[in-house]
């Protein structure tokens, strides 16, 4: 293996805006990656996760705070002086060049000798398993062999950082599955530090090592896979965490760490997760897992069922109770649509956020 | 019940009918609509050509190939291919020069439209209007004289129309926005993304250029060229208006114009423009076969 990346110690953001128009700004990011992480950026459409991407990569210009590799600030330098890896959505194949060619059009750009460049290409072609694809144009590939030469073509510069934008969307599922495994032993064997923009949070729990969740252009919460999917400390993570039922009612009373929600005619008491005064608004936030059917009680709500779908070993439906709230819902035996039923959740699986944070 | 299986039996194998199987192979009743642009374009362009390859080799007087002998022979006729070429080609290059840089500009610009619509008036506007315009524009008299003069550059006025450099100059007016349009939908046709992604590999604008931009663009610009100097070569109004017809811009149209209205030989005429245009077929041939030579896929990043 030739394949050496720069060392380096932390890429650092601070206060990092770009205001362009409206559309995706980012309003103050800050965030440290240390060498050797994997990290996920995750938000919906135009949260600003692909803005951030483009700002570290120089290819959008950042209009306010700094970014910093150790100890050199590269938020001025030019997308070609910063060096780093980057793999697109679309590939960006050079549809001219061959798959050789494409691979080694970065350490010809830097005037490596053509021996070293033959003998790196041929490294990285090995690592991503294309060894013999190299003489093909990208049109004479498929999706997935597409991906691995982009990723090849990233890697081979030798960056001290890997940027990758939400390289597995154009592929089918099957696929997608597949090459996520691939990136993240690429991302072992080379021991690379990886920034990883993504809106599917599968692929982000999955792959990454902490997952910076981005909404409106505003980081919501950094965290480890584990950190965010069982604690997370915004409603719109949750949300984003499968948290599918969100249920707004007025706190009525609380205790250290639990609340109770008047919904309607029903109570619902979970855990709390942000601090919330009595008598105002809160949502609380139920996994459809978490929400099966049961005895009428505590923590339980008549619904009417509108929809059912089998899952194999469950089945996933969704129902509206007497007061017009949609639930999403697990059972694990067969129910009628149009039946009545009393749908609970544990109170330790219920969280509950303030209205607006 | 029998009937109905004897009779699904008989369809199964009779197979598809004529009209499915001619649809299948692209002709259906749609395909008709051809008939009329076929007709038109043999009436209009395949019988005058004919006519005209028929009657060059019935000349006036000697034997059929006479015409060809006499114009490969005599200065006076052969020397206005090297004429024409000469304003043709330079004009043609100076124009995809011009308009590559101003493509990749209104590439990034939002009022794209409005900046096109300008450049595209001469077109409109028609080559006698912008030569009579540019009489008086570059002419002795003229703004542009007056005014080098007026700030000292030169001291008495260039002489810049009736010769050379009038033509050019209205060539280059002319032809202009028709090659920017054609580059310009070349140019915007490249997937950006590939600009971003040669950047972050390291190039500098000047390597994204020549390794990426230019061999992508390359069979566009190539095409781009041949219709562009075709549009030139067969100038004629401005190289009489502008020129000077008797001289250094008596290019092959006016030597076939004067053989047909001057001479009344139009078998000798007929001879002139099947040589014009062997003479632009060989040029459009050699740009094409060099185009081969250059990557002709797609221009984005394949699919996906």
């Amino acid at each position: 293996m030739t394949i050496a990346l720069q060392k380096f110690d932390e890429l650092r953001l601070e206060h990092v805006r770009r205001e362009f128009g409206s559309l995706n700004a980012l309003k103050d990011v800050t965030l440290t990656v240390k060498r050797g992480e994997f990290i996920a950026l995750l938000g919906p459409s135009g949260c600003g996760k692909s803005t951030t991407l483009n700002c570290i990569a120089g290819l959008l210009p950042v209009t306010g705070g700094a970014i910093w590799l150790d100890k050199r600030r590269i938020d001025t330098l030019r997308p070609e002086e910063r060096g780093f890896g980057m793999v697109f959505q679309s590939y960006a194949l050079f549809p001219h060049l061959t798959v050789k060619q494409n691979v080694g059009f970065g350490l010809k750009m830097r005037g490596v000798s053509k021996a070293e460049i033959s003998r790196k290409v041929d490294d990285a072609l090995a690592l991503v398993r294309l060894s013999g694809q190299a003489q093909k144009l990208p049109g004479q590939l498929s999706g997935g062999q597409q991906q691995r030469v982009a990723i090849a073509r990233a890697i081979v510069i030798e960056p001290p950082l890997v940027l990758m934008d939400e390289p597995l969307s154009n592929l089918d599922a099957k696929l997608r599955l597949e090459m996520r495994a691939e990136i993240r032993r690429i991302h072992n064997t080379l021991g690379a530090t990886t920034i990883y923009v993504t809106h599917d949070q599968d692929e982000a729990l999955s792959l990454a090592d902490r997952i910076v969740v981005l909404k409106d252009g505003i980081i919501r919460q950094v965290g480890t896979p584990n950190d965010l999917y069982e604690r997370p400390e915004h409603i719109d993570v949750a949300d984003f965490m499968g948290f599918r039922n969100r249920i707004k009612g007025k706190v009525i009373r609380q205790t250290n760490d639990e609340a109770t929600l008047a919904v309607g005619d029903s109570e619902i008491t979970g855990l709390l997760r942000t601090s919330v005064q009595n008598g105002s608004e809160a949502y609380a936030a139920i996994r459809a897992d978490d929400l099966i059917t049961g005895d009428p009680g505590m923590n339980a709500f008549a619904a009417r069922i509108d929809t059912i779908e089998y899952r194999g070993r469950e089945f996933v439906g969704t129902a509206r109770t007497m007061d017009g709230i949609d639930l999403v819902f697990r059972s694990d035996h067969a129910v009628d649509l149009g039946a009545t039923i009393h749908l609970r959740a544990a109170p330790e699986r219920v969280l509950v956020f303030s209205e607006t944070m | 019940m029998t009937m109905t299986v004897s009779a699904e039996k008989h369809h199964v194998e009779s197979g598809p009918s004529l009209r499915q199987r001619l649809a299948a192979q692209g002709f259906d009743a749609v395909t008709l609509l051809v008939i009329p642009s076929f007709v038109l374009l043999a009436l209009l362009f395949i019988y005058p050509f004919a006519y005209g390859l028929v009657l060059s080799f019935e000349p006036k007087a000697g034997s059929a190939w006479s015409n060809y002998v006499r114009f490969f022979t005599d200065p006076y006729f052969y020397s206005t291919i090297w004429k024409t070429l000469l304003l043709s080609v330079p004009v043609t290059v100076l124009n995809l020069v011009f308009s590559l840089p101003v493509a990749f500009r209104v590439r990034l610009l939002y009022r794209q439209r409005l900046l096109t619509t300008i450049l595209v008036i001469p077109i409109t506007l028609g080559t006698v209007l912008i030569a009579e315009g540019l009489l008086n524009y570059l002419g002795p008299q003229g703004w542009f004289n007056r005014a080098l003069l007026a700030i000292g550059l030169i001291d008495h006025p260039l002489r810049l129309v009736h010769n050379y450099w009038g033509v050019f100059a209205s060539l280059v007016i002319n032809g202009f926005p028709f090659t920017f349009l054609l580059v310009l939908s070349y140019v915007t046709g490249i997937d950006p993304a590939l600009e971003q992604a040669a950047a972050t590999l390291g190039a500098s604008a000047r390597q994204r250029f020549t390794h990426v931009y230019l061999p992508i663009l390359m069979p566009g610009l190539a095409i781009t060229f041949c219709l562009s100097f075709v549009q030139a070569f067969s100038v004629f109004p401005s190289a009489v208006l502008l020129g000077e017809p008797a001289g250094e811009t008596r290019v092959m149209s006016i030597a076939a114009y004067q053989a047909a209205f001057e001479e009344y030989d139009y078998s000798l005429a007929s001879a002139i423009a099947m040589i014009m245009g062997f003479v632009q077929l060989a040029i459009v041939i050699g740009m094409m076969a060099s185009r081969g030579l250059f990557y002709r896929g797609p221009a984005t990043g394949a699919k996906g």
